[in-house]
C-alpha cells in the first residue's frame, strides 16, 4: 500500500522534470501571489485579476509589432500596458469620488478597447493572447527563474510595505494625519499585484494566475481571524492545490490549469462551509459563548 | 422598338461579366495556391487564413465577410477543417457555389478522447492532392465555361507535378530503415502523410489548437519517445512550441526545422507554395528520422 502511494503521489515528480518544474512554479506562484490575493480580497479588488488578464492586450499587441512573435517583446508590452492601467485606477481613485473596483473597469475597458483596436488594424489573426499565456506543463528553467526571482522580489517588497499598507487599508485618515504618505505604499502594491499577475500569465496562463491568486485568499478568510494568519492558509491552500491538482492530472488525464484550479474551488468550497471563521455552519450554529 | 433596345442592353449587360477574371476565395493560403496553379490569369484568387495562420480558429473580419459576398465562387477543403466558414458564409450573405476540394477522398478518423473524427488535413498526401486538383477543375470550368480547356490543361499539368512529389516522398522514406520512420512533431495533422508513405507521427495534443494538454498524457509520450528513440522534433508555424520544447528537453531530442502544414509561409519564406511546402516537409523529415 505504501508503495502504491509512493506511485500515485511521489513518483510522477521523481519521474519527469516537467513534473517538478511545474511543482516548483506552483510552489513560487503560492508563496508570491497567495498573500497578495488576500490583500486584494480585503480591499474589494478580487476581479482585478481577470480585468487585468483582458488589459494587458494593448501592450502585447504594441509589443508584436515591434519585434514580431517574441515573448520578451510582448510581455514587456503587457506589463507596461498592465502598470498604466493599475496605477492609473489607483490614481483616479484617490483623485475623485470613484472607488478602485469601478476605477479599474473603466481602466482595463479602454486597455481591452484600445488592444483589439490595434490588433484588428495592424495585426495579423494570430490571437496574440493565446501565444503569450502560457501553460504549466510547459514552463522551462527560464521561466521558472523569473517566476522565482517576481515572488522574491515581491514577498521581500510586500513584507517592506506592510504596516504601513495595513494601516492604510484599515484607517487612512490617521496615515495622513501623521504624514505617512498612504498612496506611495497603494501604488507600490498595485506595481506588485501586475508583476506577480503578468509573470503568472506567460508562465501559467490566466486561469491558473488569477485562480491560484484568488481562491486560496477567498478560502484562507474562513480560517484565519488576522491578515498575517490568512496570508500564511492562502500560501498553503495554493501549494496543495498545485500538488493535487498536477496528481490528478497525470493520474486521470485532466488538463493541468483547470485541474489544479477546481482543486483550488473546492478547498474553497469546503471552507465556505465548514471555515471556523464566518464559514456557513459555523453562522448558523454558532458555538456557545463563554460564560461569565 | 422599346422591347429590341432592352433587348440591346440586356445582352451589353451580359457581355462584359465572361470577360473579367473568376473572383475566387478560398479558405486557406494551402487551398488557394491550389486553385491559382489551375485558375492561371482566369482567377483571382483570395484567402481567407493568411500565410501563418490557423484554419482552425480564425476570426473573420469584416473585411473578409464583404470579400466573400462579392466572390464569384468560394472553395472550402472540408471534413470539418473550417468550422468557422458556415456561419462566415450566412453572415456575409454569399449565395453562390461552395467548393468542397476533399470530395472524393477516401478519409481517415482518429480516436480523439474517445470520439472518432475524421481527419481534415487531406491535402498533406500529395495523391490526395490530385484530387482536390480535380474537384477544383470540375468547378472552375462550371463557374467560367469558356476557360475550361485552359483550367483542363492546367489542371493535368499540376496534377502531374503532385503525381510526381507523391513518388519522391515514397521514394525518400523508402532510403529510411524501416524501425526509424518515426517523427515527433506538435500537431497531430501528419495523420494521411503517415497512412501514405509509411511514417510514424508522435504528438502531445489532438487534431484542434484549442484543447489543452494534461500531465498525463505529457509523461506518456515522454516515455513512448524514449522507447522509441526519436532523435529530432518539429512545431508547425501556426502552432506555440513550447509544450514541444518542453517534451523535446525531457527527451533529448533537438529541433529538426520549422515545418509548413496548415499555412503556406509568406511568398518570400521557405514554403510560398503547396509544391514546395510539400518537398521541404518531405526533405525535412527524411533528414530527421535518418538521425533517430
Amino acid at each position: 500500500m505504501i508503495a502504491g502511494l509512493y506511485q500515485a503521489t511521489v513518483a510522477p515528480f521523481v519521474d519527469y522534470g516537467f513534473m517538478r518544474r511545474a511543482l516548483v512554479a506552483c510552489l513560487a506562484l503560492s508563496i508570491g501571489s497567495g498573500p497578495i490575493g488576500v490583500l486584494l480580497m480585503l480591499r474589494r479588488m478580487s476581479l482585478v485579476g481577470d480585468a487585468l488578464s483582458h488589459a494587458v492586450l494593448p501592450g502585447a499587441a504594441v509589443g508584436f509589432l515591434i519585434a514580431g512573435l517574441s515573448l520578451w517583446a510582448m510581455g514587456l508590452g503587457g506589463l507596461v500596458a498592465g502598470l498604466a492601467v493599475a496605477l492609473l485606477s489607483g490614481l483616479v481613485s484617490r483623485a475623485t469620488s470613484l472607488r478602485e473596483d469601478a476605477t479599474f473597469a473603466g481602466s482595463y475597458l479602454a486597455s481591452l478597447a484600445l488592444g483589439v483596436l490595434i490588433v484588428s488594424t495592424h495585426g495579423s489573426n494570430i490571437d496574440l493572447l493565446h501565444v503569450l499565456f502560457g501553460t504549466i506543463l510547459a514552463i522551462d528553467d527560464n521561466a521558472l527563474d523569473l517566476m522565482g526571482a517576481i515572488t522574491s522580489v515581491s514577498a521581500v517588497a510586500l513584507a517592506a510595505i506592510y504596516r504601513p499598507l495595513i494601516l492604510e487599508c484599515f484607517d487612512p485618515g490617521f496615515l495622513r494625519a501623521v504624514g505617512g504618505r498612504g498612496s506611495l505604499y497603494h501604488l507600490v502594491f498595485l506595481v506588485l499585484v501586475v508583476l506577480n499577475l503578468v509573470a503568472g500569465f506567460e508562465a501559467l496562463g490566466t486561469l491558473m494566475a488569477v485562480g491560484l491568486m484568488m481562491l486560496p485568499a477567498l478560502a484562507s478568510r474562513f480560517w484565519a481571524p488576522t491578515v498575517p494568519g490568512m496570508m500564511a492558509a492562502a500560501a498553503a491552500f495554493a501549494f496543495a492545490s498545485g500538488l493535487i491538482g498536477l496528481i490528478a492530472s497525470y493520474r486521470f488525464g485532466l488538463p493541468s490549469g483547470p485541474a489544479i484550479v477546481l482543486t483550488a474551488s473546492a478547498f474553497y468550497a469546503a471552507s465556505l462551509v465548514l471555515g471556523r471563521n464566518g464559514g456557513f455552519l459555523r453562522r448558523w450554529w454558532p458555538r456557545p459563548h463563554l460564560a461569565a | 422598338m422599346r422591347t429590341l433596345a432592352a433587348l440591346i442592353l440586356t445582352f451589353l449587360w451580359a457581355v462584359p461579366a465572361s470577360a473579367k477574371p473568376v473572383d475566387a476565395v478560398a479558405s486557406f493560403t494551402v487551398l488557394a495556391d491550389m486553385v491559382r496553379q489551375v485558375g492561371g490569369d482566369r482567377v483571382l484568387v483570395s484567402s481567407l487564413v493568411g500565410p501563418n495562420g490557423d484554419p482552425h480558429v480564425f476570426e473573420p473580419s469584416p473585411d473578409d465577410a464583404r470579400r466573400l459576398k462579392q466572390a464569384d465562387l468560394v472553395f472550402v477543403s472540408g471534413l470539418g477543417l473550417e468550422g468557422w466558414m458556415d456561419r462566415l458564409i450566412e453572415a456575409s450573405g454569399y449565395r453562390g457555389t461552395i467548393v468542397v476540394a476533399s470530395e472524393g477522398i477516401r478519409t481517415r478518423a482518429m480516436e480523439e478522447d474517445g470520439k472518432r473524427i475524421i481527419d481534415p488535413h487531406a491535402w498533406n498526401s500529395a495523391a490526395n492532392g490530385v484530387v482536390y486538383v480535380g474537384n477544383i477543375v470540375k468547378a472552375l470550368s462550371a463557374a467560367d465555361p469558356e476557360g475550361a480547356a485552359q483550367y483542363a490543361a492546367n489542371g493535368r499539368r499540376y496534377a502531374e507535378e503532385l503525381r510526381q512529389l507523391d513518388g519522391y516522398a515514397r521514394q525518400m522514406v523508402a532510403t529510411v530503415p524501416p524501425d526509424r520512420r518515426k517523427v515527433l512533431t506538435s500537431h497531430d495533422a501528419f495523420g494521411y502523410f503517415g497512412d501514405a508513405y509509411g511514417v510514424k507521427f508522435l504528438a502531445p495534443v489532438g487534431f484542434s489548437t484549442e484543447s489543452e494538454a494534461s500531465a498525463g498524457t505529457v509523461a506518456k509520450l515522454i516515455d513512448q519517445i524514449k522507447a522509441e528513440h526519436v532523435t529530432a522534433y518539429f512545431f508547425e508555424n501556426s502552432n506555440d512550441p513550447k509544450l514541444i520544447r518542453q517534451i523535446a528537453r525531457a527527451t533529448k531530442a533537438e529541433p529538426g526545422g520549422e515545418l509548413y502544414v496548415e499555412a503556406l509561409s509568406k511568398p518570400d519564406g521557405p514554403a510560398p507554395s503547396y509544391a514546395a511546402m510539400f518537398r521541404r516537409n518531405v526533405d525535412l523529415m527524411v533528414a530527421a528520422m535518418k538521425r533517430n
